[in-house]
């Protein structure tokens, strides 16, 4: 399963760290909520169904971006090697 | 409990850096309506991807850029530039406003003559003019700008044979402080190419002689470069004048001025650049009021304006296809308007907007066509908003060069409508089908079928 890297700093505005590297991020609202989630060892199960419940987007759609998201995250060198 | 708007999640690289007081805003504001119509209720009736043309921005613009120039000088004249946009409906608008026609080819002077412009008020210009219609021309009296010394003498053999005085001027090419220089049209100033067309024009007797043309380029950013053309054309006039006593009925400075569109590779936006109608328009006319010529043979004044005029009346509105992540992870928006389309892509950094918010965010992005070709981009990056598959978008200033330079290349041209004073559309340009393409081709009976 996808891990984030533990030493990612994540602030409550959307500031990502990376002490790694020094680079910093920003992430939208829906961003950081998703990318907390995936940092608490939740699944993409567990997080489609929480989004699904509170934001107005359809399964499909939302899968889409996910995995888009996670693309991004792993070019950014965010997660753990698999 | 009601749910909440959905947005895609992003996570964008922040890149530090010196923040400069110059910075432009990233907000994109989006683009509703045209001329108060909703640009959704257009493409849901017309289809997508759809050209829009203002007549009121049209109308408008051209009484902006008449009164600069009348408000200065005692005779002015506009010509509409047809290959900037030789669409009827469009070209009419321009001589209901009291434009003459300017052509570059026997297919748009056709065109003029077609629309109703009578042969007298018709400028031929451009290097290819065949001898049919330099006959043509003739016979009608219309303006023949002479681009080369074997047109020039073309015109002296048909005038001979014809027996008809054409009306003629030359066009003169020369250094005005832009470069690269403009001199393949024309006779050059400064080596005394065009005194000597001039005198040349003058001995033969049965031409006449009636105007002094240049075009010293294209998204002119100075007009100082159309002060010294002035200058220069006036002292060609003045020396007419005082060496074989000919007063010449007209000065054409041809067009070239900026539109607002920012050049690709500007610092700075077109919008912000660009000077206006009253800068060119003070440069020019004072040039000429400055000049030696007398007061009372001071001629009209010409200009043969297309892309500062319409640019700004054309929309390109269409739909979002597709969205993909390149291999460095930027964005990249797929769009139903490609290159093919939108000519001007080549040149500009477009101005693209969503139809309605979508969204604060934006990201990095690069806006391709449909096109399955390399070259189809559209923007190759713009912080654009988080458009998805089905949105629509809004391309502006597109009027000029693109309904004339657009080709039927993989996709067929899309259908082209004017909202008129009242907002009301007219399709002026149907779209294309397979049969149209059909229609112009011939396949020998030998190659008619086959077998797979």
């Amino acid at each position: 399963m996808l891990k984030i890297r533990k030493n990612i700093a994540i602030s409550d505005s959307g500031f990502v760290f990376d002490p790694l590297s020094g680079e910093s991020f920003s992430l939208n609202p829906i961003g950081m909520e998703i990318l907390h989630l995936v940092k608490n060892g939740q699944s993409f199960e567990y997080v489609s169904k929480h989004i699904l419940n509170k934001y107005e987007v359809d399964a499909e759609t939302f899968e889409r971006y996910f995995y888009d998201f996670i693309s991004t995250l792993k070019l950014f060198n965010l997660t753990e090697p698999d | 409990m009601e749910k909440l708007t959905f947005e895609r999640p992003i996570i964008q690289r922040l890149n530090a850096g010196l923040p400069s007081k110059y910075g432009m805003a990233r907000k994109l504001d989006p683009i509703s309506h045209i001329d108060e119509v909703s640009v959704r209720s257009l493409i849901n009736e017309f289809g997508s991807p759809l050209f829009v043309l203002s007549e009121a921005t049209i109308r408008r613009t051209y009484k902006e850029a008449y009164r600069a120039f009348s408000s200065r000088y005692p005779n002015v004249q506009f010509a509409w530039s047809y290959k900037t946009n030789y669409l009827n409906a469009v070209c009419n608008i321009y001589h209901q406003e009291g434009a003459w026609a300017e052509v570059v080819s026997g297919f748009e002077y056709d065109k003029a003559l077609a629309n109703g412009v009578p042969g007298e008020l018709i400028i031929f210009n451009g290097p290819d003019k065949s001898e049919a219609y330099l006959r043509k021309a003739i016979r009608n009296s219309s303006l023949i700008h002479i681009d080369h010394f074997d047109e020039l003498y073309e015109i002296i053999h048909l005038s001979k044979e014809m027996k008809e005085r054409p009306k003629v001027a030359i066009r003169v090419n020369m250094d005005v402080g832009v470069y690269p220089k403009w001199d393949r049209f024309g006779f050059n100033f400064e080596n005394g190419e065009a005194w000597d067309a001039l005198n040349r024009i003058m001995a033969a007797k049965n031409l006449d002689l009636i105007g002094l043309h240049t075009h010293i380029g294209t998204y002119m950013m100075t007009t100082e470069a159309y002060r010294i053309a002035a200058s220069k054309l006036a002292q060609l006039a003045v020396s007419l004048a005082s060496k074989h006593d000919h007063a010449l009925q007209y000065i054409d400075l041809g067009g070239g001025f900026a539109s607002k569109n920012t050049l690709r590779g500007a610092y700075y936006p077109g919008s912000d650049t660009t000077p206006s109608f009253d800068d060119y328009a003070e440069a020019i006319t004072s040039a000429l009021m400055r000049s030696e010529i007398k007061p009372d043979q001071l001629p009209m004044l010409i200009l043969e304006n297309g892309r500062a005029l319409i640019d700004e009346a054309g929309y390109l509105a269409g739909t979002v296809i597709a969205n993909k992540r390149l291999s460095d992870g930027r964005r990249a928006t797929i769009i139903d308007a490609g290159v093919n389309l939108l000519f001007t892509a080549f040149w500009y950094e477009h101005d693209i907007r969503p139809i309605e918010p979508i969204s604060e965010q934006t990201e990095d992005t690069t806006i391709y066509g449909p096109l399955c070709m390399n070259i189809d981009v559209i923007r190759g990056n713009v912080m654009f908003p988080l458009l998805k598959k089905g949105d629509h978008y809004v391309i502006r200033r597109v009027g000029a060069y693109n309904n004339t330079q657009w080709l039927q290349f993989i996709n067929m041209r899309p259908n082209i409508i004017l909202l008129d004073k009242d907002g009301k559309p007219h399709l002026i340009r149907k779209q294309e089908t397979l049969e149209t393409i059909n229609a112009q081709e011939n396949t020998p009976e030998h190659l008619r079928g086959f077998n797979l």
